[in-house]
């Protein structure tokens, strides 16, 4: 260290001293840009610059056949207010997370708690229970769509052998979201796999000493398994709703292939407005409005559940 | 302090960090007592488990059998829900290629996967070791930017991207589909640095002194030793390429549907046989090209099981 403080230049006059100055090995540096290189041209072209573009044909109305952007001041901002459907389909995305986000936690959370405690075959249960994460979204949407059939499809016939007379899934508006949730949870387990990792790092010794405690099965759930598990509780909750604001492709495949069907109200989602806005009607500044809409929610939510995550999850690394 | 990463081990404990506080993975425990005699309460605890898990594969399981059967009857049979046909129709399998371009849609979904996760996986592995490795001015803010396109919302880059290409005369091929890989993905540029900064420095020290490149160290000493976690990355982006609907929708969608991709190719087969698009409802050429295009990632699992569970367990996946 002395050798090199020696060589370092003295601060200039004015700084305060302790900020060490940092020296870099200029060949080192120039070495380490170039390793970044692809990421930095890709960052600023397809990344910032594409961000900066969005943000300002946002105040324009874009032609795309001219090429050409016309200013348009904030109408395309007012428009996110006027147009009935923006809202309509925020609601429709809004209610789907908060239906689906709670739903695949819990569902995930018990399959793993029930995979973690089996002595034999875990491996194998949990194979078969990923299987549907690997499958594409096409094919499930392609056998979902008729086994949600109100009248034949397996589903309500299964129902109805317990008396149970199923809704119209995908016609009825208030089961489109449940059934679209549905879906989602056929395909819970990679959510499940974090969950299972996480058990797994349980020292078991806390419920051994536990169960001397005489705290039964509810109270160390509660006690031990939850706060342990909090950290991966919390990044499924944040990355689980991420994914719900951005549903697309399930509600694209049971409602929006084929343009000369109408789909229903209760499926027009926030994503798949968008879409349509964009890439059917072109009007790109109007849909960049909404991108910009949708990320400062997506962001407000993130923050919000930051602040609450930072409260209750338990990091072993602060103990 | 004792962090999560120390008591990780080394194959998958550099991916984790503080930054995405994923859930911590320890040395594999043996879940409940699996060496302690079971007592009689554990005994039937574990067969109510067994029988549980049985159950729910049964769910897990019942549309790829549902999906299988359908595949094989004939039209106006599919619907049945008979998990053994009634009428056994195995020339489904050799028809559906008369009826739908199949093989070209598997065709271009294989190029473009592999171009795909190819790029991004040499790219981002390139990144990441100049992220982890040399020392230059802006680093550390430029990481931060690295980990903050990870939680950008793609809808607010979708329009300008879309731009770009089409200035570039490229919408309608499918370049877009794997074109920006060659610039690294932010997700795996994180994943792949954490692993290279496990890496012990003096390894590389060394190698400078024996007279290898900055170049050599990335190819001849880092690559090598990150061979599972670049077969993590290949598999996650190899199976995110197969299933992409959105991004065929908005470059493909207008072409010849010889040039479609597998999801939005079974996609146009959906609405080329309902009824209403004026279609005879023949939908098992529907279930079995589903069910011909799910078995590959059904394959890919079975053999890089090990790797999907260890990279999602680390750190988490969205969907």
């Amino acid at each position: 260290m002395t050798a090199s403080a020696e060589r370092t230049e003295p601060a200039p006059a004015g700084r305060p001293t302790k900020v060490r100055q940092k020296k870099y090995n200029r060949r080192e540096a120039l070495a380490g840009l170039a390793f970044i290189s692809p990421w930095l041209i890709g960052f600023l072209i397809f990344t910032l610059g594409a961000m900066i573009y969005s943000l300002y044909i946002s105040f324009t109305y874009y032609s795309l056949a001219k090429n050409t952007a016309t200013p348009a001041g904030l109408a395309n901002y007012q428009l996110l207010f006027e147009d009935p459907k923006v809202l309509m389909s925020l609601g429709n995305t809004l209610y789907y997370a908060v239906l689906a986000v709670p739903l695949e936690l819990i569902v995930a959370l018990a399959l793993a708690l029930l995979l973690n405690g089996a002595r034999r075959g875990a491996g194998f249960f949990r194979t078969t229970f990923y299987l549907p994460k690997m499958t594409p979204a096409v094919a499930t949407a392609s056998v979902f769509l008729l086994l949600l059939n109100g009248n034949q499809g397996a589903i309500n016939k299964f129902l109805a052998r317990f008396g149970i007379q199923g809704p119209q899934w995908l016609l009825d508006p208030d089961w489109i979201i449940p059934s679209i949730v549905l879906m989602q949870l056929w395909a819970v387990c990679g959510t499940m796999v974090i969950f299972l990792a996480a058990l797994k790092n349980v020292p078991r010794e806390l419920y051994e000493v536990a169960e001397l405690d005489g705290a039964g099965p509810i109270r160390r759930f509660t006690a031990i398994t939850l706060p342990m598990i909090s950290g991966a509780l919390f990044f499924n909750f944040i990355v689980l709703t991420i994914a719900a604001l951005q549903i697309f492709d399930q509600a694209y495949l049971l409602f929006y292939r084929d343009n000369t069907m109408a789909a229903p109200d209760a499926s027009l989602f926030y994503g798949i407005y968008l879409f349509q806005q964009a890439f059917r009607q072109f009007n790109f500044g109007f849909a960049s409005a909404m991108a910009w809409l949708i990320f400062l929610i997506i962001m407000a939510i993130s923050v919000v559940q930051v602040r609450i995550g930072n409260r209750f999850v338990y990091y072993e690394s602060e103990r | 302090m004792v962090t999560t990463q120390d008591r990780l081990p080394a194959a998958v404990g550099p991916l984790v960090t503080e930054g995405m506080t994923p859930p911590p993975k320890g040395p594999p425990r043996r879940s409940i007592a699996a060496d302690a005699p079971l007592t009689a309460r554990g005994k039937v605890g574990q067969v109510i488990r067994w029988l549980a898990l049985i159950v729910l594969t049964g769910m897990f399981m019942y549309p790829f059998f549902w999906l299988l059967s359908a595949s094989f009857k004939p039209r106006g049979e599919v619907f049945d829900n008979r998990l053994i046909p009634l009428t056994f129709q195995p020339e489904n399998y050799v028809l559906v290629f008369q009826e739908l371009p199949l093989l070209n849609w598997i065709g271009n979904s294989v190029f473009i996967a592999v171009m795909a996760a190819g790029l991004v996986t040499i790219t981002s592995s390139i990144v990441a070791f100049g992220f982890a490795y040399f020392n230059f001015p802006l680093r550390g803010l430029l990481f931060g930017f690295v980990l903050a396109t990870m939680m950008l919302p793609g809808a607010v880059t979708l329009v300008p991207q879309y731009l770009i290409w089409n200035n570039l005369g490229l919408v309608g091929t499918n370049v877009p589909l794997w074109g920006a890989n060659l610039f690294g993905s932010a997700f795996y540029i994180f994943m792949q640095r954490q692993f290279f900064m496990g890496l012990p420095r003096e390894t590389f020290e060394a190698s400078r002194v024996d007279g290898l490149t900055y170049w050599g160290m990335f190819w001849r000493i880092a690559l090598p030793l990150s061979v599972p976690s670049f077969i993590i990355i290949f598999l996650f982006e190899f199976q995110a390429s197969w299933n992409n609907l959105q991004a065929a929708l908005i470059y493909l969608n207008a072409g010849s549907p010889e040039q479609y991709t597998v999801p939005l190719g079974i996609s146009s087969a959906m609405v080329k046989y309902s009824p209403t698009a004026g279609g005879h409802g023949d939908y098992q050429y529907v279930m079995v090209a589903s069910l011909l295009v799910t078995l590959p990632m059904l394959v890919l699992f079975a053999f890089g099981q090990r790797y999907f569970i260890e990279g999602i367990a680390t750190q988490g996946r969205k969907g």
